[in-house]
């Protein structure tokens, strides 16, 4: 059991510190800009690929900086000459652009390197058991993995907080008009921003694609659990979107591991419901299986009982 | 220094500006006086270019009409609109760091001038802005437009729902703005720090200009007066 709990925090909170090197990108283009991007979870792909393709020519390391930067540019150049323009039709026409465009790159991705999951591996400097607690030989790529997303989140925040870019983008969050009459250049702003989160989207794919499986389905699989974090956590609030990010990953990973149903709880209370009424199939489900149904039940209920999500203050 | 000719702006379908014509020389200090609702505020925000204007704005000899807002903004035109838009998750002392266009960049208004002038920023120089109160919060923006230094400052209804002590310094932070030559538009609904502080004065009615004048041309003129500026 210490074993189980052990293991599941771990990958639960590597989980939630991947889900928040998404989710910082798209809460603060999202509270910036107003537009919702359904491609965010695409760049994540975008990295992953990317940084196989360097991968394979060049070796992991390379591919660790430069998938990155790759993604950050095609994420500042969406926003420069598609956004852009897309914006003065107004919100509708944004995201139907970006929802179209996570069709497009998913297309592209199938066209380039096809349907099947590619073999991107784990670099053998990280190829080795990092510990061993009792049976489980916990892997050395998922401590660097955590590393990488601690000290992305660190440098984030502290960027965001002790630079004055860092104030002029806090700024810029709630008030981008009051920014421009300062003389700010709040276009800029916005594509850099948007660059930013893109490339942040790119770094996780590049660690993740490893670690999981590296194929043109892995934006389709995470991009609705990304909402569920921004909107929990609370609109533009990163401290929010860290402990979303954190509760939905250490939230399913538990989850998934457990094996107890309704009538495993009740066993021994001297209550047997039968399992030939009606709704009987229902005391047999287990926690495991509605582990990916729960993110989203926490939505409904923090939709319900706080709006503003955890940390945020401004109405969803 | 700024030239304002046959300015109309819309909102939707609703004719907001109908053919606004306005000056305002170098360090002069002018009123756009007039009701709620008669366009006022859409002129300013027309000429910095956050609704769109038609017709000619010129700032300095340059046309800026349908330029971005912080172009605008770096010719030397500052802003300071009705909301008090300070941001209330940075400090008082980074509010006004913002209000630099560059960082270290200081003009005739500093820091420590401003922090000097209002004891009650100073006091609350290291805390978030958004627990000001509404006359801390009126000065924080106007303060904050200064640390740009512009060479003209556009400000919107700087004394709406203010206690009068905090109208009165209001009132001598405006005149210390005129003082340093900086030129100032004001927009106000009342008519009482405007006559004394302004050497000409607009009266707005339906989208228009339906006054122009001196303050001593306005308080003889009770006509205007009555049908576009008393309740």
């Amino acid at each position: 059991m210490a074993e189980l709990v052990l293991i599941s925090t771990l990958n639960g909170v590597l989980f939630g510190l991947l889900l928040f090197l998404m989710a910082s990108g798209l809460t603060l283009i999202f509270s910036m800009m107003g537009v919702l991007n359904f491609a965010h979870a695409s760049f994540y792909m975008l990295g992953a690929f990317v940084g196989y393709q360097i991968a394979r020519w060049a070796g992991f390391w390379p591919a660790l900086i430069l998938a990155p930067i790759v993604v950050g540019l095609a994420g500042a150049a969406v926003e420069r000459f598609g956004l852009r323009n897309v914006h003065k039709n107004g919100h509708v026409a944004e995201l139907l652009f970006t929802f179209g465009l996570a069709f497009v790159i998913e297309e592209v991705v199938q066209i380039v390197w096809g349907k099947s999951p590619v073999d991107f591996r784990v670099p053998t400097l990280l190829d080795f058991p990092a510990f061993t607690i009792f049976s489980t030989n916990y892997p050395a790529y998922k401590l660097f993995m955590l590393a990488i997303s601690i000290a992305i989140f660190v440098a984030l925040f502290a960027m965001l907080t002790r630079t004055r870019i860092g104030l002029i983008v806090q700024a810029a969050l709630t008030h981008p008009h009051m920014v421009a009459h300062l003389g700010h250049n709040v276009p800029l702003i916005f594509m850099s921003v948007f660059g930013v989160g893109a490339a942040l989207a790119g770094i996780a794919g590049v660690i993740a694609g490893p670690a999981l499986v590296t194929q043109a389905s892995m934006a389709a699989l995470l991009g609705p659990i990304l909402f569920v974090v921004v909107v929990v956590g609370g609109l533009g609030s990163l401290q929010g979107a860290l402990a979303a990010s954190l509760l939905i990953g250490l939230l399913q990973t538990f989850a998934v591991s457990m094996n107890l149903s309704l009538s495993d709880i009740f066993v021994n209370s001297g209550f047997s419901p039968n399992p030939k009424s009606v709704l009987g199939d229902l005391w047999r489900v287990t926690i495991a299986q509605i582990a990916p149904v729960l993110p989203y039940m926490l939505l409904v209920l923090v939709l319900i009982f706080k709006p503003t999500g955890l940390f945020g203050n401004r109405e969803t | 220094m700024l030239e304002v000719r046959d300015l109309n702006a819309y909102y939707g379908k609703s004719h907001i500006l109908q053919g606004v014509d306005l000056d305002v020389a170098a360090g002069e200090v002018v009123s756009l006086l007039g009701r709620n609702g008669v366009g006022r505020s859409t002129t300013v925000k027309a000429i910095m270019g956050e609704v769109a204007p038609i017709g000619s704005v010129r700032f300095k000899n340059k046309s800026i009409a349908g330029l971005p807002s912080y172009r605008i903004a770096r010719l030397g035109l500052g802003y300071v609109p009705e909301n008090r838009d300070i941001f209330p998750s940075l400090t008082v002392r980074q509010n006004l760091f913002l209000g630099q266009k560059d960082a270290g960049r200081e003009g005739r208004w500093k820091l420590a001038d401003m922090l000097a002038m209002f004891p009650n920023l100073q006091r609350r120089a290291d805390t978030a802005a958004g627990v000001l109160s509404g006359g801390e919060k009126q000065m924080l923006t106007m303060c904050r437009t200064l640390m740009g230094d512009p060479e003209l400052i556009m400000i919107d209804e700087p004394t709406e729902g203010l206690a009068p002590l905090i109208v009165k310094q209001v009132g001598e932070l405006i005149s210390e703005i005129a003082r340093r030559g900086v030129a100032i538009l004001l927009v106000e609904q009342k008519l009482s720090i405007a006559l004394d502080i302004s050497n000409r004065v607009y009266v707005m009615g339906h989208g228009k200009i339906v006054f122009e004048g001196t303050p001593a041309d306005l308080k003889a003129n009770e006509a205007i007066r009555r049908e576009w500026l008393e309740v």
